[in-house]
């Protein structure tokens, strides 16, 4: 029987989230392959339908690594973008799927933990199994 | 000979000069003759006229017109609280007319709790006319024998008008302004929300006095006793345009375990006893919400007993 | 502005539970304002619908379109080339954009996604208000430029009744009593006089209570 490797989206912010991968990659560790990456300015840019789009097109889970509340470049970006995960999960919940699969993360920009949060996210799919 | 408005006891009694005592009976929750006939056996001889609530906040319950009917009936002078949350004009008009048929001769507008507080708060709102309008309404069925249309009744209503004040409730200053307005409007007499506060209330009629109000509206002063601590708090708490002062509470907690209703009827027999000897207040509205019981004792201790008698 | 609110997703889903072929159309007018029918609720409502039937196994194909408004028959007429692709139409417009299309396409099934609230405006970003309540008659001027039909939820024209609480009104804490805010305006005015007038009856026949209503400009029509 094959392994469920579950598809991942993540979103992250070419500020904090971007050092913190750069941190990540020093320090050699890789990103899952059935991960897609995605660069955004600020997390704050991202809209509902950006992080609805993912699980129509059949990705297991979807994740937004973005700054801390008190160093955000845009000042209210992860914070706005917090709002638009919780109503996003709002959704996913009443259409019968798990809100777990989509998260939202603040990075510090001096930590390493870029790839250690996706690989977490990435377990924790597992056992949720793939979306349909 | 005197002439009357509408020939009822209270209004016999307020024009004799009596100082008036008027109490109250909330109908019960299904067609109880039983029950109104027992409370009205509390209150028969102890007051010059009942009022009957018209389902208050917003509950059903038997209707007042109804009541009024089966107090009539035990002797005693009704007075029909209509509320304009529930009638539109047409079956305000209606049921002004029924009452008088069957002799009930006073009569309260009032606004009425808002349907969400009650029991069927799905229900659509009526508020055609507000309590204003209504009292100016019965005034012009009674004085003019016309229907708000213009159109002649056959028979006029002969109602002694009331309606209900809270001196009390924000915004402050206005309410005795609004007061002038339902007695330009009609108002024959007031009867004011529960009063525990009476240094604000002593205040308040100064300023319906300078105002001449008292002279062209009898004014009743709206006492009930308190029957527990819980009681109380709760009405300072829960209750909108209630002004319930800590040393009242204070007096009650301090009678100790079991005495506080004991405190909470001498606390109403000494507000009604300087009721009685402030300019301007021609009578009292006894509240004893669910204790009519007890009304006896209050009538007596505040020596107002035995209850004019006026041809 | 009309304001309206997103049913629940699964009522939207309960109503669509057996068609196929859907279009989601909304409006740029008052739901595009409001947040709740424009273009991109078009998308999150198609997109959402799409991700809960692949989830029951029960695919559907929704189609996405967005109006100028829904309450102009020549906008409704621009649907005609595509609606004929789908067995059901959602419409994201308040309670008169379902209405038009039904009325022009008939053998199509139309279903309302919003509920329609109330006549109200913007008091901070993202909340709405109520402020008319449609009656006919327009007279706020006698208050202050408050209206206490809409805004009293007794609608008094001699208020504030005895339920006024701090400036809140019984029903609700989060209601202002706008007989308190009118009767604070008119008195600081130095307007008691207009406060004390008896404001008389009024005549519902202008409100929906007279009837469904319809308003004609002559030098217009036909």
């Amino acid at each position: 029987m094959q392994e469920f490797r579950p598809k991942i989206i993540a979103f992250y912010c070419s500020n904090c989230a971007s050092s913190a991968a750069d941190v990540s990659e020093r320090m050699k560790q890789k990103i899952s392959e059935n991960v897609k990456i995605v660069p955004v300015p600020c997390t704050g840019r991202i809209e509902i339908l950006h992080l609805l789009k993912p699980f129509e097109k059949g990705a297991d889970a979807v994740c937004v690594l973005g700054c801390q509340e008190d160093s955000c470049q845009y000042i209210r970006g992860i914070i706005q973008v917090k709002k638009r995960v919780e109503h996003v999960k709002k959704i996913l919940e009443k259409i019968g799927i798990e809100p777990e699969r989509i998260e939202v993360f603040s990075l510090s920009a001096s930590k390493g933990d870029f790839v250690d949060v996706i690989n977490k996210m990435i377990d924790k799919v597992k056992n949720l199994g793939p979306i349909y | 000979m005197t002439e009357y408005k509408s020939g009822s006891n209270l209004e016999k009694v307020l024009k004799a000069g009596h100082f008036a005592v008027t109490g109250e009976c909330g109908p019960p929750r299904g067609a109880n003759v039983e029950l109104v006939r027992k409370k009205a056996q509390y209150l028969k001889g102890y007051v010059d006229a009942v009022n009957v609530t018209d389902n208050q906040t917003a509950v059903v319950r038997l209707s007042s017109w109804a009541t009024c009917l089966i107090l009539k009936q035990e002797g005693l002078d009704p007075t029909f609280q209509m509320v304009c949350r529930d009638r539109n004009r047409l079956a305000m008009q209606s049921d002004i007319l029924g009452v008088a048929a069957h002799g009930i001769k006073n009569m309260l507008c009032l606004s009425g709790d808002h349907q969400t507080f009650g029991d069927h708060p799905e229900a659509k709102n009526v508020y055609d006319i507000d309590s204003i309008q209504l009292i100016s309404m019965v005034k012009k069925m009674r004085d003019e024998g016309k229907f708000l249309n213009g159109e002649p009744i056959d028979v006029p209503p002969k109602l002694f008008i009331g309606a209900a004040c809270n001196p009390f409730a924000e915004p402050y200053e206005f309410r005795v302004y609004r007061l002038a307005k339902k007695i330009n409007a009609g108002a024959d007499f007031i009867q004011t929300q529960c009063i525990f506060n009476m240094k604000r209330f002593r205040e308040f009629m100064k300023r319906v006095v300078d105002m001449g109000l008292h002279e062209r509206c009898y004014i009743l002063a709206g006492i009930t006793p308190l029957k527990s601590v819980g009681m109380a708090r709760y009405m300072a708490t829960k209750v909108p345009g209630m002004d319930v002062p800590e040393e009242i509470i204070k007096r009650l907690k301090g009678a100790g375990k079991g005495k506080a209703a004991e405190e909470g009827i001498k606390i109403a027999v000494e507000q009604i006893q300087e009721l009685k000897e402030m300019e301007g207040i021609a009578g009292i509205h006894l509240m004893a919400i669910e204790w009519e019981e007890r009304v006896p004792e209050i009538v007596k201790a505040a020596g107002l007993y035995p209850r004019p008698k006026v041809d | 502005m009309i304001v309206a609110e997103q049913k629940p997703i699964n009522e939207i889903l309960d109503m669509i539970k057996d068609l196929k072929k859907v279009l989601v159309v909304g409006c740029k007018g008052c739901v595009t304002v409001c947040n709740v029918g424009g273009e991109k609720e078009v998308s999150i409502l198609a997109t959402s619908i799409r991700i809960a039937r692949k989830k029951q196994k029960k695919e559907v194909e929704v189609g996405e379109k967005v109006l100028e408004r829904q309450c102009d028959p020549e906008y409704i007429e621009e649907l005609k080339d595509i609606i004929d692709d789908y067995e059901g139409v959602i419409s994201l417009a308040c309670g008169v954009g379902p209405q038009f299309i039904a009325e022009r396409f008939p053998e199509k099934l139309v279903f309302p996604a919003v509920n329609t609230k109330f006549i109200g405006g913007a008091i901070e970003h993202g909340v709405w208000a109520e402020r008319c309540a449609g009656c006919g008659e327009c007279v706020i001027h006698y208050y202050g430029g408050m209206c206490p039909i809409a805004r009293c939820s007794k609608s008094l024209m001699n208020g504030p009744c005895g339920g006024s609480n701090h400036g809140k009104c019984e029903v609700s804490p989060e209601i202002d009593c706008i007989w308190d805010k009118i009767v604070r305006k008119l008195m600081a005015q130095g307007r008691l006089d207009d406060l004390l007038k008896i404001r008389p009856p009024k005549s519902w026949l202008t409100a929906r209570d007279g009837g469904p209503r319809k308003m004609v400009r002559e030098e217009l029509a036909k």
